[in-house]
């Protein structure tokens, strides 16, 4: 098999001391970056990328992707233990994630994130590595119809299987709508919901809200709880890490599932974020049994994590083949690519065999260093549930404030934070879910621009959602999550409620 | 009085000191300001630029890179406004600068800022796919006319730089397309590869991928002249085969982008000419060179009058377009 070969020539490439001193270093300068709210991957890997200029650009890209796969291992550890995202794909890890550690069992949420992210990084990469050419080809089959009927699919996927009463979760969705549109619209060119402040310009940071709506939402509940951070009991012996992994095995099904959800999601431009999303609402919904989600069922926090790393490795294929970025930091890292002067584009595989295959075999290596490296810091990590509550309650505000503020360094985002601190801590009291809310306004823009593009392609005819198979078929999928578990529930009213998320 | 004497000391050696203070240099790190987000064209332009300006020590200060592409880049140009008179700012963009005011309502004008330089000349390409029926620009314009609002023409934003040509296209041919807004010159690409679109617009660089594997082909380019020689791409055809619009035919003689560099408005002369010298240094540097044939865009080095008769021109001809199409806001 020709890829394989290629591949072979790539690790040929990737494996010399100074390529793994560079993931070693990117790894950790990742983990870094992605602990920190706000900081983020996007930006890390921009601050970098002036250093990159002396470097050939194999190894730039190595050093950069390996900061990639970092800031996602890290993004997820302060998701699971304070209950902030470091990335917006880690947000459906937060989930579950943060009542898994909440209830004393930090170690092992962090080690299930973290072997269900290596695992489905690998996934990720396999692919690439098996369907590199086909993939692309299938990617340019995407045209608005298609984007919109992948969009639907997420929001479908997620909103069907949702557990809260159907008002709330509306009214959740709608907020998330709204936010989304605010700032210039790019189809029309028009300047909505901006109510003549100019911080609302650029929209609403997404990472804004998510740090205001979990971090300083859930210190409030914690405050109005009476001060107890209940990580205090949580054991840390290096031997919870083993053990979690032995349990691992019996999770094959979500695994495996999830890591496909990811590749589809990364390789139909959706994105990591809505990928994480979309395979926590399946996992939910394929699983009956046992205690109900975002109770810290160990099924919440494989599905969203392996589902968000294979498609942040899929991601890498549009972005070389294609040249259309599928992640903000995708985006940044091909702005690099451009630079060093390589274009994007399928001719990429075949006139630079050397760069494309060295980073696909460093994407294999880089992510077993990144696990063994994450899965070293865990009771490191985990031992900071051990510090009383007075000392690292003061801690995570300011780290959520320096976040809000380092998304875009606008001390307005500060407000915005506090604002909607109070909004997560309201909603969490009276009950609505905050997920929706979530998941609108990550795709909600990108929903309305693909629906608006197919409106005018079709000049206003909703059939051009059904007008080929492909999109037809997505559509169909979409409609059926959507519609299906309701009338199940319908049809069994006689089975146990699933408890409310 | 030795206080005075002191006094009078000091201000001989202020005097003295004078001549030397007015070569104005950076007393704090400086921040570009990008209008665009990270990775975009205008991110690539300004990091470029502080990479060579590092190189060559020519600010003996940190660089700091900060994107503000909010709201088309409005976000950027707001904060020099907010930041009038601060020499430590400097603002990348194109001329989005002195046409977004037209289009939207936006809490600030063109003269918030000053123009440093322009250092480059972003090209437009009619581009199709490979296959399509279209050997030139008058082919696919007949065809448009043949069959008036069918054809879906691809550009990246609205009411930005490719609907502009788009509709200057229609004003001067007569032709009808049916214009459809992407988010970014890569995305309108791919969907012009995958065949959603008949045509597009973009720069060279946005769609040089596409180009070598042979899914789409160009038309023409909307320059005064051809473009500069260069490898041969894909079939044996190079930068320097493509024919100008004009050539073929379409009444438009020149459509560039320029990528400009501004400061606040308030900032004092001898900053400036600082910026203008540094510029300068960066856009006869080897490393400039390379960008510009990397990125295949056209050097071009403008400040003083010639950049404010280039900015004139075209802010000019550019409203005329916008009022034709009744875009302006107000």
């Amino acid at each position: 098999m020709g890829n394989f070969d290629l591949l072979m020539q790539g690790f040929g490439v990737a494996i010399t001391p100074m390529h793994l001193v560079l993931m070693v270093a990117g790894v950790l300068l990742g983990l870094v970056v992605g602990v920190l709210p706000g900081l983020g991957a996007p930006n890390g890997v921009s601050l970098l990328i002036p250093l990159t200029f002396t470097l050939d650009p194999t190894s730039a890209i190595i050093l950069l992707s390996s900061m990639y796969w970092g800031a996602l291992f890290g993004g997820s550890t302060t998701s699971i233990l304070f209950n902030i995202p470091g990335e917006p794909s880690s947000v459906a890890t937060t989930f579950d994630g943060y009542p898994m550690a909440k209830a004393g069992q930090s170690t092992r949420a962090l080690t299930l994130a973290f072997m269900s992210a290596g695992f489905g990084a690998l996934l990720g990469v396999l692919v690439i590595t098996l369907l590199a050419g086909w993939a692309s080809d299938f990617a340019l089959r995407f045209g608005a119809p298609e984007y919109f009927a992948v969009y639907f699919l997420a929001f479908a996927a997620f909103i069907g299987m949702g557990s809260a009463s159907p008002v709330k979760t509306v009214v959740s969705l709608s907020m998330g709508l709204l936010l989304a549109s605010v700032g210039m619209d790019n189809v029309t060119g028009e300047v909505r919901l901006t109510f003549g402040f100019s911080e609302l310009l650029g929209g609403i940071s997404f990472l804004v809200v998510v740090i205001g709506l979990f971090g300083i939402g859930e210190l409030l509940a914690t405050v109005q709880e009476g001060l107890k951070f209940r990580g205090v009991s949580s054991r840390i012996d290096l031997r919870d890490v083993f053990r979690t992994m032995a349990e691992l095995p019996r999770y094959w099904a979500t695994s495996l599932r999830s890591g496909l959800i990811g590749i589809w999601m990364g390789i139909t431009p959706g994105g990591p974020t809505a990928a994480s999303f979309m395979s926590y609402g399946i996992a939910r919904q394929a699983s009956r049994k046992g205690e109900p989600f975002g109770t810290g069922r160990p099924e919440g926090i494989i599905a969203p994590e392996t589902a968000d790393h294979s498609a942040g490795s899929c991601a890498m294929l549009p972005m070389l083949a294609l040249g259309v970025p599928s992640s903000a930091t995708a985006a940044v890292m091909m702005g690099g690519l451009m630079i060093w002067g390589l274009t994007p584009g399928p001719m990429l595989f075949a006139t630079k065999p050397d760069f494309v295959w060295g980073l696909i075999a460093s994407m294999y290596i880089s992510n077993v260093v990144g696990v063994i490296l994450v899965l070293m810091t865990v009771p490191m990590f985990a031992a900071l549930l051990r510090i009383p509550f007075a000392i690292i309650g003061p801690m995570i505000v300011a780290i959520c404030f320096v976040g809000g503020y380092t998304v875009s360094g606008a001390s307005f985002d500060l407000w915005l934070v506090l604002l909607f601190g109070l909004v997560g801590y309201l909603f969490t009291r009276l009950d609505y879910p905050l997920a929706p809310l979530v998941l609108s306004m990550v795709l909600g823009h990108k929903a309305e621009n693909a629906f608006y593009q197919s409106m005018i392609l079709s000049d206003g005819s909703l059939k051009v959602f059904f007008s080929n198979p492909l999109v037809g078929s997505i559509m169909a999928l979409a409609l059926a999550l959507l519609i299906l578990p309701k009338l199940l529930q319908l049809g069994g009213r006689l089975r146990r409620r699933q408890p409310v998320e | 009085m030795t206080y005075l004497k002191t006094g009078a000391i000091a201000a001989v050696a202020l005097l003295a000191a004078l001549p030397a203070a007015a070569e104005w240099a950076p007393e704090r790190p400086l921040e570009f300001v990008v209008a665009s987000g990270a990775g975009g064209g205008t991110d690539n332009f300004a990091r470029t630029i502080q990479a060579i300006l590092t190189k060559q020590d020519s600010i003996g200060r940190p660089v700091v890179v900060l994107n503000k592409g909010g709201g088309s880049g409005a976000e950027a140009f707001l904060y020099a406004k907010q930041n009038a008179g601060d020499p430590h700012k400097v603002i990348f963009g194109t001329n989005n600068v002195y046409l977004l005011p037209y289009v939207a309502k936006l809490a600030y004008s063109t003269e918030d800022l000053q123009p440093v330089a322009a250092l480059a000349m972003d090209e437009f390409l009619i581009w199709v796919k490979a296959d399509s029926p279209y050997q030139t620009a008058i082919d696919l314009i007949d065809a448009a006319k043949a069959d008036p609002g069918a054809l879906p023409f691809g550009g990246s934003q609205s009411k930005d730089t490719d609907e502009t040509l788009v509709a200057l296209i229609e004003q001067k041919t007569g032709a009808d397309f049916k214009y459809v807004p992407f988010n970014g010159g890569g995305e309108v690409g791919v969907q012009l590869a995958g065949g959603h679109v008949v045509a597009n617009v973009n720069n060279p660089n946005e769609n040089l991928g596409q180009w070598q594997a042979g899914a789409i082909r160009p038309l023409c380019v909307f320059a005064p002249q051809r473009m500069a020689e260069s490898e041969p791409i894909f079939d044996g055809k190079g930068w320097h085969d493509i024919p100008t619009c004009a050539e073929q035919g379409v009444g438009i003689e020149s459509y560039q982008m320029p990528r400009t560099v501004w400061v606040p408005a308030g900032v004092p002369e001898d900053a400036l000419a600082f910026y203008r010298t540094a510029l300068q240094g960066v856009a006869e540097s080897q490393e400039w060179k390379d960008y510009l044939t990397k990125t295949s865009q056209s050097g071009a080095f403008l400040t003083g009058d010639e950049l404010q008769a280039f900015i004139d021109n075209s802010e000019t001809s550019t409203v005329e377009v916008f009022k034709a199409e009744g875009w302006t806001a107000e």
